[in-house]
């Protein structure tokens, strides 16, 4: 079982444990796959679904996009373009704060300029 | 800080606590009638754009500049409401201003919060403000007009018509006052872009009072020394006429609102909040006495606002509520799957 598949089963089986709506069979048919196909994907038997799929599957379960994303190994396809229109700034500074901690992060953020009013 | 997050103002204060942040944004809705009557609240159709004004410095009136902050697209004649939203239910004071007058009290802008009469509204017992409030539980509600013609609240208080756009001051609540409230409850919600366009100097947009809701704004039940005042930030939001919004963003801005009339008429719903057992401000004497847009209007001999008709049906009206353990009101109460569909 992959680390994506596992994650999925584990939140969803979590969610069944109160509302039987998040059993496999009702989540793929929301999702518009096949109950077959969600279940191997939770065992990790195949690949993990394409990028569209993966976004509704963690509306589904109430978690992250982002978060889902990269345990699926995709980087989300606006963050691509954004690195494809500047790839030397952002591949730099992506480099530069790989082993920064979260509050250096978090100064990078951009603020809205208060400015004098 | 402030950060700007899909159209969201985030105000954060992690220095103070880890809990201490809360949104803010600005929602499009329908403009109810100004025909004196008291309406009930109107949906949320969405949040308006809203961009770093630096990014777009070059295409705005360069005195905007100095103001830093954000612009959003607005439509003359076109309402708006506020939301708050505070995650972890920490408590803020926040002070809205119109034209840097203040929409609770109409007093002149002041960076500082004041009790008598209290000018702020405290965040999360307050989760909406629609308009200034004008009597005691009635507000008239915020309606985007053009700068330089009479109408808003700044022009008809001073005369002048220098700043339009909107004003926000945030303040967290002491955090050792904030531990003491956590001990308390725990006894007991690609278009064409021109690069070089010109810099347009006629965009201004102010809010203007239209017509009247029911809607209390609530006494701080906590007092004015619960609110840490060293620790603030503020945001000026410009308000750019929608018309110019393309020219300036290159981004089309939201369709425009459809009246309270086809609105009502498809059965969709209109709101009512009951915030318990807090107590509603008194309105000031100025802002009691203050003219309406339609009445404004009728002094020019001129019409200002479009399908102004009254309602020929009468309004689903939902009712919702803080629950009595004051959880937070769900960020998405005031909207739904038909308004959003619709």
């Amino acid at each position: 079982m992959t680390h994506f598949g596992q994650s999925v089963r584990e939140t969803r089986e979590r969610l069944r444990s109160e509302d039987p709506r998040f059993s496999v069979r009702q989540v793929a048919r929301r999702l518009g796959v096949q109950p077959a196909y969600l279940s191997k994907v939770e065992r990790g038997d195949v690949m993990p679904p394409s990028e569209a799929t993966t976004i509704r599957l963690a509306n589904e379960l109430g978690v992250d996009q982002d978060v889902l994303l990269a345990l699926a190994g995709k980087v989300p396809s606006d963050l691509q373009d954004i690195i494809r229109e500047r790839p030397r700034l952002f591949a730099d500074l992506i480099r530069q704060l790989k082993k920064a901690p979260d509050e250096a992060v978090l100064r990078v953020v951009r603020e809205v300029r208060e400015g004098d009013w | 800080m402030i950060v700007l997050d899909e159209d969201n103002l985030r105000f954060k204060f992690s220095d103070i606590h880890n809990d201490a942040h809360c949104e803010i944004e600005f929602q499009r809705t329908l403009r109810i009638p100004d025909d004196g009557r008291h309406y009930p609240l109107p949906p949320g159709l969405g949040r308006f754009p809203l961009r770093h004004l630096d990014d777009y410095a070059e295409r705005l009136p360069a005195h905007w500049h100095r103001r830093g902050g954000v612009i959003a697209p607005m439509y003359q004649a076109e309402a708006l409401w506020i939301n708050f939203h505070s995650d972890c239910d920490y408590p803020f004071a926040i002070k809205i201003g119109t034209g840097k007058r203040c929409a609770i009290t109409d007093d002149s802008w002041s960076n500082h919060l004041n009790s008598d009469p209290q000018d702020y509204v405290v965040v999360p017992e307050q989760p909406w403000l629609d308009g200034y409030c004008v009597e005691k539980g009635v507000i008239r509600q915020f309606v985007a007009m053009p700068l330089g013609h009479g109408y808003t609240i700044e022009e008809q208080l001073t005369g002048e018509a220098e700043h339009g756009g909107i004003q926000v001051i945030v303040y967290p609540m002491k955090a050792e006052r904030y531990k003491q409230l956590i001990a308390e409850s725990a006894d007991d919600a690609n278009i064409d872009f021109c690069l070089d366009a010109p810099r347009l100097e006629s965009v201004s947009m102010g809010l203007a009072p239209g017509g009247k809701m029911k809607q209390e704004i609530y006494e701080d039940p906590y007092g004015l020394d619960a609110w840490d005042q060293r620790r603030s930030h503020r945001c000026f939001v410009s308000l750019v006429n929608s018309t110019q919004w393309l020219t300036i963003t290159g981004e089309r801005p939201p369709s425009e609102a459809p009246t309270a009339r086809d609105y009502t008429d498809c059965g969709l719903p209109w709101f009512d909040y009951y915030g318990g057992d807090a107590k509603a401000l008194e309105a000031s004497v100025n802002l009691n006495g203050i003219s309406s847009v339609i009445e404004r209007g009728k002094d020019k001999g001129v019409s200002p606002l479009p399908e102004n008709d009254s309602l020929t049906k009468q309004p689903n009206v939902l009712h919702v509520s803080r629950s009595r353990k004051k959880q937070p009101l769900e960020k998405d109460k005031r909207f739904s799957d038909d308004i959003q569909q619709a």
